[in-house]
């Protein structure tokens, strides 16, 4: 093993090992190979020392200079914040109206409350805003409470039936079946009464007997012709938009025993400046006034 | 001085040396062995001269040509605007999603390329490709400053003296100087020259300048500096790729051994009378190399056909009264000819052959297509995004709402008055999102110079003008200075079921 030979081929030290007549050459490693390979030591040396490196049981070594991936977000995002503050300030001093009228910061306030909006009220809205049976679709030129951007703060701060706010949006429609106040004749007739206000496919007696009921029991709240009364959240019925659908079943169902949606207050679950950018968001989805 | 003599009692230099890089001395992986090209004259040195007061005097200067383009855009002939994502070159601007132009621009030179390597073969390499001429730059420089071949020989073997050091000192002074202005000229493509200029002087320009600048410098000193043949020999594609190109029809500095061998350097006086060829081994033609080859070893990866062994063997030659070009541009076909004593074939024709064809109309269909192209574009660009979520809306009148993203581009140089309107659906009309104006059938918009506009809309149109389900319309945006109308076909949504 230990005596010296030389590849008689190459003219080059062989290693001294023999693998069935298979030997390996010492042949020395180039220079600039030797000094990556040092330098690379050193540098993970300095690296463990420098960066978290080693896992321990419950935390890990932290490195000289602090470094943490989460540290760098918390760094990234306090910068972002600070970056947002002039526009956050201006939301909160300025009007709904003047903030609209400032491009950037319609568009600032647009943004924000899009992400807002999917982070909080997508759940029941839907991403796109367009609602689903029993959530109204916040798109189109339908409201119920108003679509102006007073209206729609007064209704994300303060939530529709939300019983712990004192301003909340509150309306109650009598249950004619479940109450006994109509009986179950009525009741259709009253329907095809409203199918007719939509210009559906309705029976003529009937609804011309339905609009007598109607007019006693209805037209307080819903108008003479169905066009609702946002001042008590009364739905319009004479449209072709339908919260909780438009065939006979669905309306003899809502006028038998109605359901009540229920959207919580926000103000005091998000800031200030946060409901005001989700208001400019709902109303520029394209059903604002 | 016998041995400088040649049987015939002329007088010439014979030099006792062997190639650096001669075809004995090569192994895959040497040091590298110092080159120190002789200064030489003649028709292809001037040219190479010529060449690179051209390609310099076009790498320096274009930056600094002015070009109008109003108050709206940058009056800077050639300019990459990073930043806003324009190139301007001249009366051309280009928008980043029209970089199929660079792309047409570099199939042409990449096509380019491959003509010339088949007819004049690398003479990319020896005359006009950055390397070349930069090493050639930095050669005048060290031959001022050390002298020519032996005197830079001399004080590369001497011990270290005052001397040396001081040209040394100034050589690479001089060097890095040129490498400065040269990393220096490359930032001037990418912003305004002259208050890059100042800006840098006065060290207020950004530190992306300053380091592109120090990269650039530092790869131009390394580069022709130092590394010369090697980059060449080892990083560069290109002569491996060209070696593959060359065939028996295409330029190659050929050494016409049929005519210079036997070599007569070792003659005796008794043999003055035997048979010799014209070489008579004097090494000129090993000393001038830049790439430290003996051209006579044959056609190899490392010649970059510069010609310059060709200027020195003809210098040689009418000094011992021997016709010229025993080194020579030749073709494969040609030297074959020659050696046999059968006449020349290469003419002007001989360049019109199948492949040279083939590039040239790869060529021409690239340019002419180019050309098209930018002839017919329209300077104003319409791009319309439909909202995906909700897809439409039904509005409680029954009708049906959709959202659409309206982008305006205005690739002109002054600001844009449009008109943008809708066609293909009876009663269909925009409104602009988040805003209080009532639908209209068309809206006027302003757009910036050379820039673009964003338009949210809500179009909206009754079910009784609409097919089910999809209706296909068209935003059409006009010009109003120009008349010009460009529109983008569209589709309205709506139920399956109206």
């Amino acid at each position: 093993m230990s005596k010296i030979e030389i590849d008689e081929f190459s003219g080059t030290q062989t290693t001294g090992h023999d693998w069935g007549g298979i030997k390996e050459l010492d042949t020395p490693m180039p220079r600039w190979w030797l000094w990556t390979f040092a330098i690379c030591i050193v540098w993970a040396f300095a690296y463990v020392l420098a960066y978290p490196a080693i896992p321990l049981i419950t935390s890990n070594t932290k490195g000289f200079l602090g470094f943490s991936s989460r540290g760098e977000l918390a760094k990234t995002m306090t910068q972002v914040k600070a970056e947002q503050q002039k526009f956050v300030t201006k939301i909160n001093e300025l009007s709904l109206e003047e903030i609209r009228a400032d491009k950037e910061l319609a568009e600032f306030a647009y943004a924000g409350g899009k992400s807002a909006f999917a982070v909080n009220c997508s759940q029941c809205h839907g991403s796109g805003a367009s609602g689903s049976p029993g959530y109204p679709n916040l798109n189109d030129d339908n409201w119920l409470w108003g679509g102006s951007l007073k209206d729609i703060h007064t209704t994300i701060s303060n939530g529709i039936r939300f019983e712990q706010n004192d301003d909340t949006r509150i309306s109650v429609m009598p249950a004619f079946g479940r109450d006994e106040i109509l009986d179950r004749k009525q009741i259709v007739q009253v329907a095809h009464f409203v199918l007719s206000l939509t210009k559906k496919e309705h029976d003529g007696d009937s609804a011309k007997a339905g609009a007598a009921i109607y007019a006693e029991n209805c037209s307080a709240c819903h108008g003479d012709k169905g066009q609702g009364d946002r001042e008590q959240g009364a739905p319009q019925i004479g449209n072709a938009l339908w919260l909780y659908g438009n065939d006979m079943e669905a309306i003899v169902r809502q006028i038998t025993n109605p359901k009540h949606g229920v959207m919580p207050a926000w103000a005091g679950r998000l800031d200030n400046a946060t409901i005001k950018q989700l208001t400019i968001y709902v109303h520029a989805l394209g059903g604002g006034e | 001085m016998a041995d400088n003599l040649n049987p015939a009692g002329h007088n010439f230099d014979r030099i006792d040396v062997e190639a650096v890089n001669s075809k004995a001395k090569r192994s895959l992986y040497a040091k590298r062995a110092k080159i120190f090209p002789k200064r030489t004259s003649g028709l292809f040195r001037s040219f190479k001269w010529w060449i690179m007061l051209v390609t310099l005097a076009i790498y320096y200067i274009t930056p600094w040509l002015r070009w109008d383009r109003g108050e709206f855009a940058p009056s800077q002939a050639v300019l990459v605007d990073l930043q806003n994502g324009r190139f301007y070159f001249f009366f051309i601007t280009i928008w980043p999603q029209e970089l199929y132009y660079i792309t047409g621009l570099l199939i042409m030179a990449g096509v380019g390329l491959f003509l010339i390597t088949s007819t004049v073969g690398r003479a990319w390499c020896g005359y006009t490709c950055p390397q070349t001429v930069w090493v050639d730059l930095f050669l005048v420089i060290e031959r001022w400053i050390e002298g020519d071949r032996n005197a830079r020989m001399r004080l590369d073997k001497a011990g270290w003296s005052v001397d040396k050091l001081a040209k040394r000192a100034s050589k690479h002074f001089v060097w890095l100087a040129i490498a400065l202005g040269t990393g220096g000229a490359w930032v001037f493509y990418f912003a305004d020259a002259p208050t890059l200029l100042y800006d840098l002087v006065n060290l207020r320009a950004s530190s992306i300048a300053y380091s592109t600048i120090g990269i650039m410098t530092a790869i131009t000193y390394v580069f022709a500096g130092f590394m010369r043949e090697q980059v060449c020999t080892y990083m560069c594609p290109w002569p491996r790729i060209q070696g593959a190109m060359l065939d028996e029809h295409s330029l190659v500095v050929t050494y016409n051994d049929w005519r210079g061998e036997p070599r007569s350097r070792h003659q005796k006086k008794d043999e003055i009378n035997k048979q010799t060829g014209d070489c008579i081994d004097c090494n000129q033609c090993v000393v001038v190399c830049p790439m430290g080859i003996d051209i006579r070893d044959g056609q190899q990866l490392e010649c970059i056909t510069c010609a310059l062994c060709i200027d020195a063997c003809n210098e040689v030659m009418d000094k011992i009264g021997r016709p010229r070009n025993l080194i020579s541009y030749s073709t494969l076909n040609d030297y074959q000819a020659s050696k046999e004593h059968k006449p020349v074939s290469t003419t002007w024709r001989s360049f019109i052959r199948t492949r040279t064809v083939i590039y040239s109309a790869i060529m021409a269909f690239a340019g002419l297509a180019l050309l098209y192209v930018l002839s017919t574009r329209s300077l104003v660009e319409v791009n319309v995004l439909h909202n995906r979520n909700p897809i439409f809306i039904k509005l409680s009148d029954g009708s049906i709402r959709n959202g659409y993203v309206v982008k305006i581009l205005n690739k002109k140089v002054q600001p844009g008055q449009f008109t943008l309107s809708v066609k293909g659906i009876n009663g269909l009309m925009m409104q602009i999102a988040g805003t209080k104006e009532k639908p209209r059938s068309e809206i006027p918009v302003n757009v910036t110079a050379n820039g673009l506009e964003t338009l949210r809309l809500f179009l909206s149109a009754k079910t009784e003008n609409l097919q089910a389900e999809q209706t296909a319309f068209q935003f059409i945006v006009h010009d109003n200075m120009s008349d010009e109308k460009v529109s983008y076909d569209a589709i309205f949504y709506q139920d399956k079921k109206p």
